[in-house]
């Protein structure tokens, strides 16, 4: 590892600061606003699923709380915007914590159907108590205000959201390469290997579950209060999958693959709007023929064709 | 009251038929490859769908159910063929991701070329109710039930007296050892997915005419076959069929003496208190690693 | 009193009697050797008591404590370090880092700090990359300071497994079948490896086959039969034992 990997941080930061000036219109400000709120939450789930090992199939689930806290607090509660995301974020890592050190103990499959199940609660739940959440056709989102500056246009939004990429990708990167982050990876290599140099298996897993899930409920939030609506969709199996497929496409333990992921698969729905069902086989097809052939992901992959080129 | 528990105990038993095949089809996959087939859902939903287009295509009804049946098979092997084969040994996510990824194609083909309404199909011997005890009982139930009931049999002779079978359940124990006393493990495993499409195409078949069916009825059916299989106990044949009875029921109870709009949840969080509590399901076996 | 004391120490895998009551007991600064045919126990002994598996019945203590049933990372608190028979590397991670896995309860592990990029955590870990390469020359391995796990060979990555070990600055180090697979050459080296650990003050416990190696090394020696203790001693007396002799060589007629 001769190269610097913060060096990609440095090309992140002048894309991000360069974008907003070179894109054409509104649209597609939008579209690199989700695309930067999706790469957050791909960064948290990448720790989990790439860095770790373990999977995660209900993650959109932590996502619809930190959505809904910051709509059904403020709207039926009076709480201020800033509290209801801090609720959400607490409520998603305490649930996770709940939930994780009990499942954690058994692994694969086991794992995967839990974070399932959980997922689909969360769903069913969201879409059943109307009263709060609006029901399945969702409920509007009272506008945020920091700093006494009022977010509410697409300009404001952009910058919070970079702001929150780039601390993200620092944070993951500094996490990756510290005694926490190698006890992780030493996790997903060999956990008998990682549990005899001291270890606490179960405890880093629940830790790094638990880490996702709170920027899943902190990226949930900050898109209730950029679209300024919420809807149960945002909590499904399928948007579940979404985020796994770009943890897989990116490069599962890949930082910038996380990125590529993000980027990727958040314009690619644009691109087959109109084909509602071909977009779904787009997916399960882009999953199954790149876990086939490139497994480690595209960033990965392509790194290693070109280090061998080297 | 016993009316009202037994109406709910019947549709509970019924669709727990279903769930008990695929908890089947998952089951037989998992113990021949450590696969969890998450499309196995899609399977029932073939089962249906296929069943409804051959027959609206003009094909007389039993040859539209027996291609209904078969063509799901021929994607089974398909997918084990193209998907799982080329992958042989990955790690438990890949394989996850994989079937994951052969489920929304097969859904999504089934959206573009069968459309998103939903279709029914005649019950098997017609539509009156039968009354027991103050409940009413679709005949088609019983056709569920009985089918089901065969299909355990049948594979239960299968598995234990036919030499295949227990080639198949050999392969289960120890792969690497059947292979060592000239089983076809290849073949085995093409006969698990077969075999594993077909029982859930034949669930969706039957349960078609009470609850009908769409392009996204699958979703739903197979995880919730999936938690029956893991509450069973994952690679017990007897914990699948009772595990989805047993999910069956336990849904029918729920929603109808706790909260009808939790109906699809009740599984869900039936599955995290058997992983909390019971991790190896009812009828699963402890093991350790070998270090 | 003795480093390490096991008393009547089993454990049943259902009807298999894996290990039935071992009694020993090792002294701090010793280079003790477990053998005895395939079979015989040797690795779940060492699974006992590093922690992998849970004792059916029976103590062991460590400098008095009892540790039976503790888990492998509460082991590794108290300064016990093992390597596998199997061999047990992160291949997803470069040699260097796994070295660095091992000094894992020497650091701060702190999430926060860590995700912040707290300066005494960086300084420390820029510090431990120098340990750990002295580790990686110490064991032989100078020639793979920049590779990744995944390409070295069997031979040293045994190797990168003891340095490991060493990180973790253990009192006790299990070494199971250290120079399992490898040609005479490696073996030879890594009986002088083992013979460098032990001088370095660690007390040594190893499972190995090789019996010139075992006796070279050995103080004391260990036998194991289906599980049982057929012998303990030195290497002249475990030699000369009739019942170890028919063990290993079968009865004459």
């Amino acid at each position: 590892m001769t190269k610097n990997p913060y060096f990609g941080l440095f090309i992140v930061i002048a894309i991000l600061l360069v974008l907003p000036f070179i894109v054409p219109n509104s649209f597609y400000l939008d579209l690199v606003i989700r695309m930067a709120i999706n790469a957050v939450i791909v960064l948290g789930l990448n720790l989990l699923i790439g860095f770790a090992g373990q999977i995660s199939l209900g993650h959109a689930g932590f996502l619809g709380i930190g959505a809904y806290a910051t709509a059904v607090l403020p709207t039926h509660f009076g709480w201020h915007p800033v509290l209801a995301v801090m609720a959400g974020a607490a409520a998603a890592g305490l649930l996770a914590a709940i939930v994780a050190r009990p499942i954690f103990k058994l692994k694969g499959h086991y794992l995967a159907m839990a974070t399932l199940g959980l997922g689909i609660i969360i769903n069913i739940t969201l879409r059943n108590e109307a009263a709060w959440t609006g029901g399945p056709d969702g409920m509007p989102v009272l506008p945020m205000a920091l700093l006494g500056v009022e977010l509410s246009s697409d300009k404001h939004w952009y910058w919070v959201v970079a702001l929150l990429l780039s601390v993200s990708v620092w944070a993951s990167l500094n996490l990756i390469n510290s005694p926490f982050g190698r006890a992780l990876r030493a996790l997903h290599g060999s956990e008998v290997a990682s549990q005899v140099v001291g270890v606490d298996v179960v405890r880093y897993k629940v830790a790094i579950f638990v880490l996702s899930a709170v920027f899943a409920s902190l990226m949930g939030s900050v898109t209730a209060h950029y679209v300024g609506f919420v809807t149960p969709n945002l909590a499904d199996f399928f948007h579940s999958i979404e985020l796994v497929t770009m943890v897989v496409i990116g490069g599962m333990a890949s930082v910038y693959g996380s990125l590529v992921g993000a980027v990727l698969l958040t314009a690619l729905p644009q691109a087959l709007a109109t084909f509602e069902g071909w977009e779904t086989v787009a997916f399960g097809a882009i999953l199954m023929l790149c876990m086939i052939f490139m497994p480690k992901g595209l960033v990965p992959t392509l790194a290693a064709r070109f280090g061998k080129a080297n | 009251m016993l009316a009202q528990f037994l109406q709910f105990l019947f549709s509970g038993v019924t669709v727990g038929a279903t769930y008990a095949l695929a908890a089947l089809g998952f089951t037989l996959i998992y113990n021949a490859s450590n696969v969890i087939n998450f499309a196995q859902g899609e399977f029932i939903m073939l089962g249906g769908m296929l069943a409804v287009f051959f027959t609206q295509a003009g094909l007389p009804y039993p040859v539209a159910l027996m291609l209904a049946i078969a063509v799901p098979a021929i994607i089974g092997v398909l997918l084990e063929k193209l998907a799982i084969e080329p992958v042989k040994g990955a790690e438990t996510v890949t394989l996850i991701i994989i079937t994951i990824g052969a489920s929304l194609v097969i859904r999504g083909l089934v959206q573009v070329f069968l459309g998103k309404a939903t279709h029914s199909l005649p019950a098997f011997s017609g539509d009156t109710p039968i009354e027991i005890l103050g409940a009413t009982l679709m005949p088609q139930s019983l056709w569920v039930l009985g089918v089901t009931a065969l299909v355990v049999v049948a594979l239960w002779y299968f598995f234990n007296r036919t030499l295949q079978g227990k080639a198949m359940l050999a392969t289960s124990f120890n792969r690497l050892a059947a292979e060592l006393v000239g089983i076809n493990t290849s073949w085995v495993l093409f006969m698990s997915f077969a075999m594993s499409a077909a029982l859930g195409a034949l669930g969706g078949i039957l349960v078609t005419p009470i609850t009908l069916t769409s392009y996204d009825a699958g979703i739903m059916l197979g995880l919730k076959g999936f938690v029956a299989a893991v509450v069973g106990g994952l690679g017990s044949g007897l914990g699948a069929v009772l595990g989805g009875l047993l999910v069956g029921v336990l849904e029918a109870m729920g929603a109808g003496y706790i909260s009808s709009s939790y109906k699809d949840a009740m599984p869900f969080v039936l599955i995290l208190l058997i992983l909390f509590f019971k991790p190896r399901g009812l009828f699963g076996g402890k093991s350790t690693d070998r270090v | 009193m003795a480093l390490l004391e096991v008393n009547d120490l089993s454990i049943h895998f259902g009807g298999v009697k894996a290990v039935q009551n071992v009694s020993f007991s090792i002294d701090a600064g010793m280079v003790y050797a477990v053998i005895g045919p395939n079979g015989a126990g040797k690795t779940t002994l060492f699974n006992l008591i590093t922690g992998v598996y849970k004792p059916t019945s029976g103590e062991i203590r460590l400098d008095g404590e009892s540790i039976g049933g503790k888990s492998p990372n509460e082991l590794a608190t108290r300064g016990v370090a093992r390597t596998f028979q199997n061999l047990q590397i992160c291949m997803n991670m470069s040699a260097i880092e796994n070295v660095m896995v091992g000094a894992h309860l020497r650091l701060d592990r702190n999430l926060l700090k860590a995700a912040l990029r707290w300066p005494s955590i960086a300084r420390r870990d820029a510090e431990l990359r120098l340990e750990a390469a002295e580790l990686m020359r110490f064991v032989g391995l100078e020639a793979f300071l920049d590779s990744r796990a995944d390409s070295m060979p069997y031979g040293a990555l045994k190797r990168l497994e003891i340095a490991r070990a060493l990180a973790m600055k253990p009192r006790l180090i299990f070494l199971d079948e250290p120079a399992a697979g490898l040609n005479p050459k490696e073996t030879i080296e890594v009986d002088e490896l083992v013979r460098k650990v032990a001088d370095s003050g660690v007390t040594v416990v190893l499972v190995e086959h090789d019996m010139k190696m075992v006796m070279n090394l050995s103080e004391r020696i260990l036998v194991l039969d289906y599980g049982r203790k057929l012998a303990e001693g030195t290497g002249a007396e475990v030699r000369q034992n009739p019942d170890v002799i028919a063990a290993y060589l079968g009865v004459q007629a």
